[in-house]
């Protein structure tokens, strides 16, 4: 049987890993250490689900459904005026859910909070607009890049990809180097659904190499017209390795012992 | 509205026919004032704007993405491509996030070179910033004057790691090179000669310039409570008066030890924020020159020593057995840092350039996400550039001093 390949992670992955490897965690303080962050805690009552201190920052879980009133007493009541990043990580695979992170900054005590809460796939998010304005673009890439929905949104729209794109680039099931539509995306776009047996789909391979492409000016230094042939009667030749560096046992040249010297 | 076919292509720069009396126009993305590659799209009301969106995502690389798809130390060369004119900051604020999760230090003469090289990337930045804006404005000789120093910033640049632009000047766990011979003097010469020049160049052509002034004065006024709000940081915000930058309250790298000051301006503007890049300009030779004593006092290590993530010196590597093995295994299939989240601020010239980083203990990494101070720069514009005339649009995007390498990523 061929090997399976999982689709619902197509990133990058380690080739080889050690059966016996544990992945260590990075230290979870308790809140009580930092006075401050123990009154944030407080300040949000039942809302924070689970606190700790990871890396000098404090880390609050909540529910996906109180993300506006846990940032607005945040910003109201401990202080912390500004949003300074907001987006998601894809556990659709593992957990079939979105992780969500609000990383807030108080700027009169230099201290910050991040708030995750996590949601559904197919679930929506509220807009937390109206508290911190940097939202309005943050909420706008998240949509773009993972698909969530973000209510009372004033202008939900992609903002980093075109506005006729499918698919959302960030989730783990997108290939780095695009799936099938992003490969007919700009022949279909520029010279029209028609014309793609004529020009074939994107390679979108950044390794790809070409010898022959008449359309790299790079290769021949000068401009030759579409699918001119450029090799000149060159043959195309299979890489070789040099036979000094690897050494090829299977010919008769080793020989092998039938005893221990 | 138009009715586009063959022969009458849509025409995106013009849009008359509408029932009120308000004109669109389309800036951008190729408008040489756009600092890239931003797209504007104004409604305007005779030559008042009344409606702006910004329209991004033309220099979109999908950096974040690729970092999901490559080890850490195989990821740092592509930050040079996020904030392109100073490469610097990008790769030490990424080393600096790896670090953190990674739980090491740079060794101190790593920490010595690497604050030099963020504060000449600073001052590289900044003078970007004088030239380009005053280019916009209209006053073509500083351009000229400006791009004269940042070449000698550049030949530094060039003399520490063989690059103008793209540096990777900074690994994960410190520096790979030590400064070449001379280069502390050439440092020192060149902060005594920047110095001079924006008291004596750029200060005398712009600072009390009638025009200069009539063009940014009470232009671009962005409020306290606003800026926080849309997320400004660097200039931006210390431009509205809040005495916010991330070396002093939440000091990394070396600059706890050293002493410089934080100019702040409550004017709000962006004749306010110009004066604030020239003193920063300043405070940053200020640095440099405390620098160089340190330096001198250092031990020659490089690089952190952490066998499990970093490679050992190289005549180790050539010695000694195991941390040849331990390099191959490094090499081929890259670090694995402890399970965990970390999010990392730093002052970047642009403002807080913060990297979050979530790994599963594997060598790739769960997901980065690069907080880029341009991205909340541009965002501003939608409301910043209502009620403002046309000809301060090309002000005003200048002021907020965005990259588009960083905002699209």
């Amino acid at each position: 049987m061929r090997k399976y390949t999982p689709k619902d992670n197509v990133q990058g992955k380690a080739y080889y890993t050690d059966r016996f490897w544990v992945a260590p965690r990075v230290p979870r303080l308790d809140v009580e250490a930092e006075s401050h962050f123990a009154d944030v805690v407080k300040a949000l009552g039942r809302k924070a689900k689970e606190s700790y201190v990871e890396i000098g920052q404090l880390v609050v879980h909540i529910k996906a459904t109180e993300n506006f009133n846990v940032l607005k007493i945040l910003k109201e009541s401990c202080g912390y005026t500004q949003c300074s990043e907001q987006s998601a990580v894809d556990y659709l695979a593992k957990d079939g859910e979105f992780e969500l992170f609000y990383q807030l900054l108080n700027i009169s005590e230099a201290k910050r909070v991040r708030v995750v809460c996590r949601i559904k796939e197919g679930e929506a998010i509220e807009s937390v607009q109206p508290l911190f304005k940097s939202a309005n673009f943050a909420e706008r890439e998240m949509f773009d890049m993972f698909g969530i929905k973000v209510n009372n949104h004033p202008f939900l729209k992609r903002i980093l990809m075109p506005d006729d794109w499918e698919g959302h680039p960030l989730l783990k099931t997108y290939p780095m180097i695009g799936d099938e539509f992003a490969s007919w995306y700009e022949v279909d776009k520029i010279f029209g659904k028609e014309y793609r047996d004529v020009i074939g789909p994107e390679n979108r391979d950044p390794a790809r190499i070409d010898r022959y492409d008449t359309k790299r000016f790079s290769r021949v230094g000068y401009e030759v017209p579409f699918g001119a042939d450029i090799s000149e009667g060159e043959i195309e030749n299979p890489i070789e390795y040099s036979e000094t560096v690897l050494v090829d046992y299977t010919k008769n040249s080793s020989k092998q012992l039938d005893e221990r010297r | 509205m138009q009715q586009p076919n063959k022969l009458t292509p849509f025409f995106e720069n013009l849009n008359f026919e509408r029932e009120d009396n308000t004109m669109v126009i389309n800036f951008g993305p190729q408008h040489p004032s756009a600092h890239g590659q931003l797209r504007l799209v104004l409604e305007l009301d005779g030559e008042q704007v009344v409606k702006a969106y910004p329209d991004i995502g033309y220099l979109h690389r999908g950096i974040e993405k690729m970092a999901e798809n490559m080890t850490y130390n195989e990821f740092l060369p592509t930050t040079d491509r996020l904030d392109y004119i100073a490469s610097t900051s990008n790769n030490y604020a990424y080393a600096l996030a790896v670090e953190k999760l990674i739980g090491i230090e740079a060794p101190r003469r790593a920490q010595v070179i690497r604050t030099m090289l963020l504060e000449l990337n600073r001052i590289i930045s900044h003078l970007f910033f004088v030239a380009t804006h005053a280019l916009d404005v209209g006053a073509m000789s500083v351009f000229l004057y400006a791009f004269r120093e940042r070449e000698f910033a550049m030949d530094l640049m060039e003399d520490y790691c063989g690059a103008r632009l793209t540096h990777s000047a900074v690994r994960i766990g410190g520096v790979p090179l030590d400064l070449p011979a001379g280069w502390l003097e050439n440092a020192a010469t060149f902060c005594d000669k920047i110095d001079h020049e924006i008291e004596h160049t750029y200060g005398a052509l712009l600072n009390e310039n009638r025009i200069w002034k009539m063009r940014l004065e009470d232009v671009g006024v962005i409020s306290a409570e606003n800026a926080l709000s849309w997320g400004c940081t660097g200039p931006m915000l210390r431009g509205s008066g809040v005495n916010w930058d991330i070396r002093k309250e939440e000091p990394y790298e070396l600059y706890s030890e050293l002493d410089f000051d934080i100019p702040v301006s409550d004017r709000c503007d962006s004749y306010g924020r110009f004066r604030l890049y020239m003193e920063e300009m300043h405070q940053s030779a200020r640095i440099i020159r405390q620098l160089i004593p340190m330096y001198k006092k250092t031990e020659p290590q490089l690089m952190a020593h952490a066998p499990q993530y970093i490679s050992a010196p190289k005549e180790e590597i050539m010695t000694q057995n195991y941390a040849l093995m331990q390099h191959f295994v490094l090499v081929t299939q890259g670090m694995r840092p402890p399970k965990g989240e970390v999010y990392v601020p730093t002052e970047s010239p642009k403002g807080e350039l913060g990297f979050y980083i979530k790994s599963e203990g594997e060598p790739y990494a769960y997901r980065l996400k690069c907080r880029a101070p341009s991205f909340f720069h541009t965002g501003l514009l939608q409301e910043l550039l209502v009620g403002t005339y046309i000809a301060d649009v090309v002000t005003i995007i200048g002021t907020t001093n965005i990259v588009f390498g960083e905002v699209d990523r």
